[in-house]
């Protein structure tokens, strides 16, 4: 019975959307620039799934499969290194750029944290759509830490499916270097983000 | 006032708020704002705009007098307003910018080509013809209330294609419009994010565009501002006039319905 429901919410469900409705009016709507070109208009499973409202329903099942998926999708770094140079860390956290047609390809991408983060709790100009990071190596530098933190970095919908995240590893944004740096600059005592709170 | 005084004003005031803005999110642009008062520096470009609707060009030349914008052959009074609507003239639901490109080329003769070509001023540009007439016909409009057409069955699906595109997620970063538009209060570095999805956000950002644009001194249209929030999402270029840069601006207008037009408004 649950599946014929289910079955049934899917017809409904992808009738009413006309799937490709919206990608085809953006390939008529949009034109290569620069290095940027309309192949970035092509949805995979995720993205197709998470482009919907936060206020609608989930589909729970499909979501654990998805959620699964990217775990799967995870590497642990060589030697289990998760840490690298804090200071390198910040400027790739500070770097807004990569990956817009008006970015130089030539330069490495930035994270750009601070968009979205409070990190150095000195750093006034940071962005609320994520939670503070301000002090986040108080949480502790056990390998459970270390491991949800570089997961969460890789690939964010292996914990939250539809988080507005980049995937900033799996997504191939940034580096296993950066991503690395950007850990050491989260854990480093040393690092401006565990200054003690002013 | 000549325009000089105002560029010079303006340089002035971009210079400080660049080394103050830290302090505060909004506040010192908005203390700029209310010391500019009326003397929004788009009151050139409205006048140039009004200039450019009544001078004959074109291989036809003639002028965009006779253009219909919605409420008949050359009315401008309240047109803005009630944009994007449905012309069965072109046969689609048109913004402002298809609307004049349609009747630069019906009308005018010019090739649609270049006509989109020369929409939105490149860095360093003056401003061109068409963010000058944006400008000056959203101006007729301003003070009345937002209220674009949806009887047509095109109108409203032109809406529901605008929702699906502002929820679309893809790209390398995975955004969509929603990621930085769908809540309220939240903030990208310095910079106030509105909720889009809200009326309240959806009207206060849909009446203020057309904007001067301090930063750069010149008036923005509400298509560039889709196209460059596109760019910010990692999307390659949107078309002016395209059936995703309208159906967006119908999402936003309508969302933003009963709404007062305040536009060209006055943006960092
Ligand atoms: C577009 C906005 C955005 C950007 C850019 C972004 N994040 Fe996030 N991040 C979020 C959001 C939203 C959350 C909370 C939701 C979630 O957990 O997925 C989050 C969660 C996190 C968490 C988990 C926090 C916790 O309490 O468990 C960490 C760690 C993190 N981000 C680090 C980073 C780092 C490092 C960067 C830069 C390389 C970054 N983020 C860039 C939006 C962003
Ligand atoms: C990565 C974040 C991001 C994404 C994604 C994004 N925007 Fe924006 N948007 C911004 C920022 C930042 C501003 C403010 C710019 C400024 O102040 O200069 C803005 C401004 C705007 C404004 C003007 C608001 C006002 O009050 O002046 C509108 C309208 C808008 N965006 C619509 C959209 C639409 C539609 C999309 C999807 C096509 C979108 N944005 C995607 C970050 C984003």
């Amino acid at each position: 019975m649950q599946t014929i429901i289910r079955i049934c919410a899917f017809i409904i469900f992808s009738s009413a959307l006309h799937a490709d409705e919206p990608y085809n009016v953006l390939l008529n709507s949009m034109v290569d620039k620069n290095f940027v070109t309309v192949e970035r208009l092509k949805q995979d499973e995720l993205q197709a799934f998470c482009s919907q409202p936060r206020s609608a329903t989930v589909d729970e099942p499909r979501a654990a499969e998805l959620r699964e998926a990217a775990l799967k999708g995870v590497p642990t770094p060589a030697g289990e290194n998760y840490l690298g140079d804090w200071q390198r860390g910040e400027k790739v956290a500070i770097n807004g750029r990569g990956l817009q047609y008006s970015d130089d390809p030539d330069q490495a991408n930035g994270g750009n944290c601070y968009a979205c983060h409070q990190l150095d709790p000195t750093e006034l100009a940071y962005g609320t759509l994520g939670p503070s990071l301000s002090g986040y190596g108080a949480r502790g530098q056990n390998p459970a830490m270390l491991e949800y933190t570089w997961t969460k970095l890789w690939n964010t919908h292996a914990y939250n499916v539809c988080s507005h995240m980049p995937r900033f590893g799996a997504a191939g944004i940034l580096t296993t270097q950066q991503l690395q740096d950007v850990m050491a600059f989260l854990f480093d005592p040393e690092s401006p983000v565990n200054r003690p709170q002013p | 006032m000549s325009k000089g005084f105002f560029s010079g004003l303006l340089a002035t005031l971009v210079g400080l708020w660049s080394f103050t803005a830290i302090s505060e999110t909004d506040g010192v642009f908005d203390e700029y704002r209310e010391l500019m008062g009326d003397d929004n520096p788009a009151i050139f470009v409205i006048y140039d705009g009004e200039e450019i609707w009544f001078t004959p060009a074109g291989p036809k030349s003639v002028s965009l007098a006779q253009c219909d914008l919605g409420l008949g052959p050359g009315v401008v009074e309240g047109a803005y307003a009630q944009l994007p609507r449905y012309f069965s003239d072109a046969q689609r639901v048109q913004d402002i910018e298809a609307r004049l490109e349609y009747c630069m080329t019906h009308l005018q003769g010019r090739s649609p080509d270049k006509v989109r070509a020369n929409a939105y001023s490149q860095r360093g540009e003056l401003g061109t013809e068409l963010e000058a007439l944006v400008a000056w016909i959203a101006d007729q409009s301003s003070g009345l209330t937002i209220a674009p057409a949806q009887a047509h069955a095109k109108e409203r699906s032109a809406y529901t294609l605008g929702e699906s595109l502002f929820y679309y997620r893809a790209g390398p970063h995975d955004f969509s419009c929603a990621t930085c538009h769908e809540q309220t209060g939240r903030r990208i570095r310095l910079q106030a994010l509105p909720n889009l999805t809200t009326h309240q956000g959806a009207a206060a950002a849909y009446s203020t565009w057309p904007a001067y644009r301090v930063s750069q001194g010149i008036v923005r249209t509400m298509g560039w501002r889709m196209r460059d929030c596109m760019r910010q999402q990692r999307m390659p270029e949107l078309i002016m006039g395209s059936e995703a840069s309208v159906a967006l601006q119908t999402y936003l207008s309508v969302n933003g319905a009963g709404g007062s037009m305040a536009a060209p408004g006055l943006k960092r």
